[in-house]
């Protein structure tokens, strides 16, 4: 036991290094990837190079300029308030309908997997209307789903609760294929182990099935997450909700060759947004899986 | 009354036979080994004995009932080539998931798994991870587990297979120790003809094609073996008897093959 006692600090020590690493390589890759936008840049505009398209401050702004333009004020006037607070604000908004959107879709998703998994007819007569869902353009199913959805809510969800069934739409189906793919992964000496044991059916599932599927079941929660966010933003687009992210996407766009700051500035907040939701995947990863080495990604 | 009484067991797959009319029976407290060549169905008749596969043919009797009781009873515990450990439970988990299953409460689970441990001289590794340890020590885990809960029969397929040959020379002397220890009958499946020898009081030879019982030579060896054991020349006589009895089976084999095919 005092050696296991004794190895902790050691470990402790190890852990911080690699974080410290991280954090590193996390920088030396943002240097590297703002030193190739303005490398680009720099060339296109020196040798007046029109291919594939011509390099300008319209085109391109400068990164700094981009992020810069978050500290000053949304409107073009230079009045009200500033744009990083009107972008943060609306990135909230989004954030709370992709939020509710990836956790009725990674529920649902994982219910659908889960039955599926468990009888085969349904999985032959059933997988592939799964997989035409998604083949439907997304832009084609939102406005749908507003007509559809927003009579039936209450108040509270109008609107933005469509949204998030928008959202939901494209979380589920990763998850769906993967907990199928993971709840079928178990081994087969793994099952025979537990035939021997006399076991039922649920406690394969509890014991063994679902402790198999979970680094499956990461994985598809990881794709959804980034997936979850790109559907709020789409569902917001066809619903006329003005407090999101899809809005002052919209805003600026139409304002691009005036100022177009604005809209990088918002691509800049809308994957930062996506970034942040991956990340909780991967932290909640971290603490639930508990897998050999090989298994974690 | 025999642990294991099987008679005119045979398995088909498909065309082929994969075992053919096996008669055996086996008493309390022998340690019987299962050799021949791979193909001969040594593994097959261990599954059919723990009901993890149904004979095509045959009655097959464990601990006075069908194997399938037997099985529901959980009268045997079982040992894979590899351990199959489940690598999201740390070792004392592990030992502890059949108790689990049985619905042991969990005082007396832990007490158990800690003798356990101890039986297989893991002690202290019980909050270890299974891929922190090595392929031997993974191996006793999964002993520890088969006997957790104190079974009649202990079936075991080619349990050293994967080990080299110094660990597996260790672990045979481990396995006696255990037997002597817990009392329980063990069924041993291998292809090592020296291990065969050393471990068990009785050695059924088998051949292929279709897979049957060839035949059986009695190890009359004293108790409890030692590493001397493996210097004694009744230890070469007997290793020289199971390997020529291997042989005749294979002649046998060849010889059929031979008649079968077309002049």
């Amino acid at each position: 036991m005092s050696t296991l006692a004794g190895k902790r600090p050691r470990q402790a020590a190890v852990d911080a290094r690699r974080h410290i690493g991280q954090v590193v390589l996390f920088l030396v890759v943002l240097a590297v990837l703002w030193g190739l936008w303005e490398g680009y840049r720099a060339l296109w505009i020196h040798e007046h190079w029109t291919w594939p398209f011509t390099v300008d401050d319209t085109t391109m702004p400068h990164l700094h300029d981009i992020v810069a333009a978050l500290w000053g004020r949304a409107s073009p006037g230079g009045v009200g308030p500033r744009l990083g607070t009107v972008l943060f604000k609306s990135a909230l908004f989004t954030a709370k309908e992709a939020a509710v959107g990836f956790a009725l879709g990674a529920i649902g998703g994982f219910a659908l997997g889960a039955v599926l998994a468990h009888f085969k007819v349904l999985q032959r007569g059933v997988l592939p209307w799964v997989v035409a869902s998604q083949t439907v353009p997304i832009l084609v199913v939102a406005p749908m789903v507003v007509v559809w959805a927003n009579p039936k809510l209450p108040n509270g969800l109008k609107d933005w609760g469509a949204v998030a069934l928008i959202s939901a739409y494209l979380t589920f189906f990763p998850v769906t294929v993967n907990t199928l793919r993971g709840l079928n992964a178990a081994d087969r000496r793994g099952l025979e182990l537990m035939r021997s044991y006399a076991a039922g059916r649920w406690r394969v599932l509890w014991k063994l099935r679902l402790p198999t599927a979970l680094p499956y079941i990461f994985a598809a929660l990881k794709i959804s997450a980034t997936a979850s966010v790109v559907g709020a933003i789409i569902g917001e687009l066809p619903s006329s909700i003005s407090s999101g992210l899809g809005a002052q996407i919209i805003n600026f766009s139409q304002y691009y060759t005036t100022e177009p700051r604005g809209l990088w500035a918002t691509n800049l907040v809308a994957a930062a947004l996506g970034i942040s939701f991956f990340l909780v995947i991967v932290v909640a990863e971290k603490l639930i899986v508990r897998r050999a080495p090989e298994y974690l990604v | 009354m025999s642990v294991v009484a099987l008679e005119r067991v045979t398995k088909k797959f498909d065309q082929t036979t994969a075992l053919q009319d096996i008669d055996l029976s086996i008493e309390e407290r022998e340690f019987v080994s299962l050799i021949g060549p791979s193909g001969c169905g040594k593994s097959t008749l261990l599954r059919i004995v723990g009901d993890l596969i149904t004979p095509t043919d045959g009655t097959v009797v464990v601990n006075g009932k069908t194997a399938k009781q037997a099985r529901i009873d959980r009268d045997y515990g079982i040992v894979f080539q590899d351990a199959v450990l489940y690598d999201w439970r740390t070792v004392a988990k592990n030992v502890a998931l059949p108790l689990e299953i049985a619905g042991w409460p969990r005082q007396k689970r832990a007490e158990r798994v800690r003798a356990m441990l101890e039986l297989v001289e893991l002690t202290g590794f019980g909050e270890h991870r299974p891929w922190q340890l090595s392929g031997g020590m993974q191996q006793r885990v999964s002993i520890a587990r088969a006997l957790s809960f104190d079974p009649a029969l202990l079936l075991m397929d080619e349990p050293f297979g994967a080990l080299d040959e110094m660990t597996r020379e260790r672990m045979n002397m481990e396995l006696l120790r255990i037997w002597e220890a817990s009392g329980s009958t063990i069924v041993f499946v291998t292809h090592s003809i020296a291990e065969a020898v050393f471990v068990s009081s009785r050695v059924i030879v088998m051949s292929p094609r279709p897979g049957r019982i060839s035949d059986e030579i009695v190890i009359d060896l004293p108790q409890p073996r030692t590493a001397a054991t493996r210097e004694d020349p009744r230890f070469f006589e007997l290793v020289t008897r199971v390997r020529e009895a291997l042989h005749l089976g294979h002649e046998v084999d060849r010889a059929a093959a031979t008649e079968a095919t077309p002049a």
